[in-house]
């Protein structure tokens, strides 16, 4: 068994960056997710691991590090809350045409704007559905404890370099501020430079004469190679589609109401499952855990078992729902819950939701 | 065994570690844990608060409205949190600053003077202390010795001197906990 | 008479001057005149004979020299807009003993990267930034520039460049000589044979103090013509320049050794 703590997800996301053997992290503070630096700062883990962090300028400054750093072929990762994560987004457009490997969190807050700083659900479209210009996708898992965004960290990782894709943890005050205990994985040790030169043959790491030089771009001016380029992205997220749906089931086998949710609002729905249960109501949960990929399918399979109703629920003014209902149109009814601008509804009310929209009638 | 509980004062109170120090109890008797705190500028000068679970099993929901127990060190948190204590619930207060005593027959109302008796045993910092004393005393959640484990493996070395005087603090509180219904 | 063909003339003895291997052998994409090929094959050169080729990563920017990567034959990395400062910090600090520069154009430096330029600078990174100014926005077609000069003209400044309305140019330069974390600091032009010397020796300089971990950023501006943007003749352009950027942006070291010349 790994080491026990308790820690803020925050924390847990920042002790998880240095035992996964990340080489940088660039970021830059805004509430709430200033602790993943200054847990960093406080670390200083450039003398326990040699991992480089930097306070960058700027969101856009730190995302466009990562870019730098990923392109030579190094481990990286950068963090930030909704305005900040707006701002990384032609930098992250950059990374998905270059296929580069990062890592990457949101602790959202509410928007839109400056909005607040209190938990928000509201940037599943932008982390979903792109976020930036152009046509791609990254892959977003949604931790639901203080675990999650420890495990995710090094997962995210794998994932990353497995597809040469950014990986998004999708977060959110809850998550990254509540204190949970941790069981920290073991400490994963930065790979040499030697090793990322003979690993990653796309790194820019100085030409060899006599070897192919290589370039980290995004651009080409002939549009059929870059339709051809495109062609190629959408063939990795089909696969990525295929091999990466990551979800679970809590007491759904018999369940007639079920809510869909992920991160936060999971937690609350599955207290929701517990009280509706004490009142005989078949309730049931679908976490999300990727919501890119959506497990859509799994959802339409499920609903198929004699499902009558589907209750999404989310800090947001409905914007998973759309999927949901794309994945289950036609099978059972859907409706949406969500109390948002950075208030975090109660188990209570999510149960009240599921009675009067999907039950009700 | 679950339990539900709000700590809610001032910021500065202590309000904020005395929910670690539960979670960190919990975490040395094998349970699971939660903390959620209230966060951003309401902190500064103004009421904290932290919700803290302690259970034996996976615990769903870190953010909640209804409370088993509701432990309330300021008026403002006593006009927003009495009416949020289950019906059969506890809700434990420092008398201090209290112009509003609670009212509800629905609970079990206990006192604890926290702040008198740390400043009588000279030191205004242990009174989160006293009170978690007379938490433990009315809900034994955690066990004593969890606690001053907790304390040993969460605070540094240098600090290592100062579990004593806690440990008096966390005595004085269970000695001194009234119930007043 | 004899005639003589090319191949008498091409020949091992005939040889006065050779491309460097760092430069591919795609033809430039850039406009007859202009100042980029030049810049872009001193820098090669000046990589060459150091013997740092291998072990350089370049940043290319976004403006004419975007594509300095299919020209520079070295592993680069393409920044977006403005960005190239921090692409590159993010590679030097993971990659301390690689050689690491940016080469950017004026829009790109000094208007939507400032903040990275200017940050980059201040930490000090130990990077070489090979800045071109030629005053106006060219790759986009002639638009006003952070650098165009009071009553210049352009596609945005139609009827020249009014400072009341339209802000004063920058001396981005002078600027970032102020600052600490500047090592060198100079201004250049590759416009003549005599300039073309100096400007390889002063990016010679950058690099070397890059190589030899000196304590702060190399910054290296040319100043440099863009005949198309400026819609003259490539002579033209450089008669223009030498007239009017010039006594602007006057040529020579700003501040060497982390010491200010003035
Ligand atoms: C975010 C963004 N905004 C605007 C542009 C359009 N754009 C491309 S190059 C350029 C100006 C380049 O000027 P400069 O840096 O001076 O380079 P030059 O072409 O003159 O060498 C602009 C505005 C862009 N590519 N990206
Ligand atoms: S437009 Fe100007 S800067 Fe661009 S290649 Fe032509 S002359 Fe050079
Ligand atoms: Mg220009």
């Amino acid at each position: 068994m790994g080491e026990l703590k308790l820690m803020k997800g925050n924390e847990a996301l920042a002790e998880a960056a240095i035992r996964a053997g990340a080489d940088a992290y660039f970021g830059y503070p805004i509430t709430p997710q200033s602790e993943v630096i200054e847990y960093l700062m406080a670390e200083k883990p450039w003398e326990r691991t040699g991992m480089v962090v930097l306070q960058a300028e700027s969101e856009v400054a730190a995302i466009n590090m990562v870019y730098g750093a990923a392109g030579a072929g190094k481990k990286v990762m950068t963090s930030s809350s909704s305005p900040g994560i707006s701002l990384k987004q032609e930098g992250l457009s950059y990374i998905a045409g270059s296929e580069l490997p990062c890592v990457y969190a949101n602790v959202v807050r509410g928007g839109p704007g400056l909005g607040t700083i209190q938990p928000s659900q509201a940037d599943y479209f932008q982390s979903t559905k792109g976020g930036g210009h152009g046509d791609y996708r990254q892959i977003v898992l949604a931790p639901a404890s203080v675990q999650e965004m420890s495990d995710f960290v090094k997962l995210g990782f794998e994932l990353a370099f497995k597809y040469r894709i950014a990986v998004l943890i999708l977060s959110d005050g809850v998550i990254g501020q509540m204190m949970e205990k941790v069981e920290l994985f073991d400490p994963i040790p930065r790979m040499t430079d030697e090793e990322i030169t003979a690993k990653y043959p796309w790194a820019t790491t100085g030409k060899k004469k006599g070897t192919q030089r290589r370039i980290i771009t995004s651009l080409d001016l002939d549009s059929h190679k870059m339709e051809e380029h495109n062609h190629h992205l959408q063939e990795k997220y089909r696969i990525i589609s295929e091999n990466e749906v990551r979800y679970e089931l809590i007491d759904c086998d018999d369940a007639e109401y079920i809510f869909v949710a992920y991160g936060s609002s999971a937690r609350i729905a599955q207290k929701a499952v517990q009280l509706a249960r004490a009142k005989g109501i078949k309730a049931g949960l679908f976490r999300l855990i990727s919501l890119f990929p959506f497990p859509g399918k799994e959802m339409a399979a499920l609903c198929k078992k004699g499902v009558k109703g589907w209750l999404a629920v989310e800090m947001s003014a409905g914007q998973m729902v759309e999927d949901v209902m794309l994945s289950v149109k036609g099978c059972a009814k859907v409706g949406h819950f969500g109390r948002y601008g950075g208030i975090v509804h109660s188990p209570e009310e999510v149960l009240h939701a599921m009675e009067e929209k999907i039950i009700g009638e | 065994m679950t339990e539900e509980m709000i700590i809610a004062g001032f910021g500065g109170q202590g309000v904020l570690s005395m929910g670690k120090i539960l979670a960190y109890s919990g975490i040395m008797q094998d349970q699971e844990v939660s903390w959620m705190p209230s966060y951003g500028p309401e902190m500064r000068g103004g009421t904290a608060n932290v919700v803290v679970i302690v259970s034996d099993e996976r615990i769903s929901s870190p953010v909640l409205t209804v409370f088993d127990t509701a432990i309330i060190l300021n008026q403002q948190s006593m006009d927003k949190f009495e009416k949020s204590v289950k019906p059969g619930g506890v809700l434990i207060y420092d008398p201090n600053g209290i112009t509003h005593h609670p009212e509800r027959k629905d609970i079990i109302i206990y006192q604890i003077e926290g702040a008198r008796l740390a400043s009588e045993m000279g030191n205004a910092k242990i009174f989160n202390m006293v009170v978690l004393g007379a938490y433990l005393k009315v809900k034994p959640v955690v066990q004593v010795e969890n606690v001053i484990k907790g304390l040993k493996k969460s605070l540094p070395e240098r600090y290592h001197k100062l579990i004593p005087m806690n440990e008096d603090a966390l005595n004085m509180g269970m000695n001194n906990v009234v119930k007043l219904n | 008479m004899s005639t003589v063909t090319l191949e008498d003339i091409i020949k091992p003895e005939n040889l006065v001057y050779k491309k460097t291997d760092l430069m591919t052998d795609k033809s430039l994409s850039y406009c007859p005149g202009c100042g980029h090929g030049t810049a872009h094959r001193i820098t090669m050169e000046v990589l060459e004979e150091l013997g740092l080729d291998e072990i350089t990563i370049g940043v290319a920017p976004v403006g004419c020299s975007v594509l300095a990567y299919e020209f520079m034959n070295i592993d680069m990395t393409q920044a977006a807009h403005g960005r190239a400062p921090a692409v590159a910090t993010g590679i030097k600090r993971v990659w301390p003993e690689k050689i690491v520069f940016t080469y950017q154009g004026d829009g790109d430096l000094a208007a939507i990267g400032t903040a990275e330029t200017i940050h980059a600078c201040n930490r000090g990174e130990k990077i070489v930034i090979i800045f071109v100014n030629n005053g106006i926005y060219g790759m986009t077609g002639g638009q006003m520039a952070p650098t165009t000069l009071p009553g210049m003209k352009s596609s945005t400044s139609p009827y020249g460049r009014e400072v009341e309305m339209m802000g004063n140019p920058l001396k981005i330069t002078e600027l970032v000589a102020q600052l600490p974390g500047t090592y060198f600091v100079t201004r250049q032009a590759v416009h003549t044979p005599a300039a073309v010397r100096k400007a390889k020796k002063a990016i010679k300089k950058a690099f070397e103090n890059q190589r030899d971990k000196k304590p702060g950023l190399s910054f290296v501006e040319i100043v440099s013509n863009c005949n198309s943007g400026w819609k003259m003749t490539p002579t033209d352009a450089n008669k223009w320049m030498e007239d009017n950027m010039f006594p602007f942006y006057p040529l020579g070291d700003i501040k060497t050794d982390g010491q200010l010349l003035k």
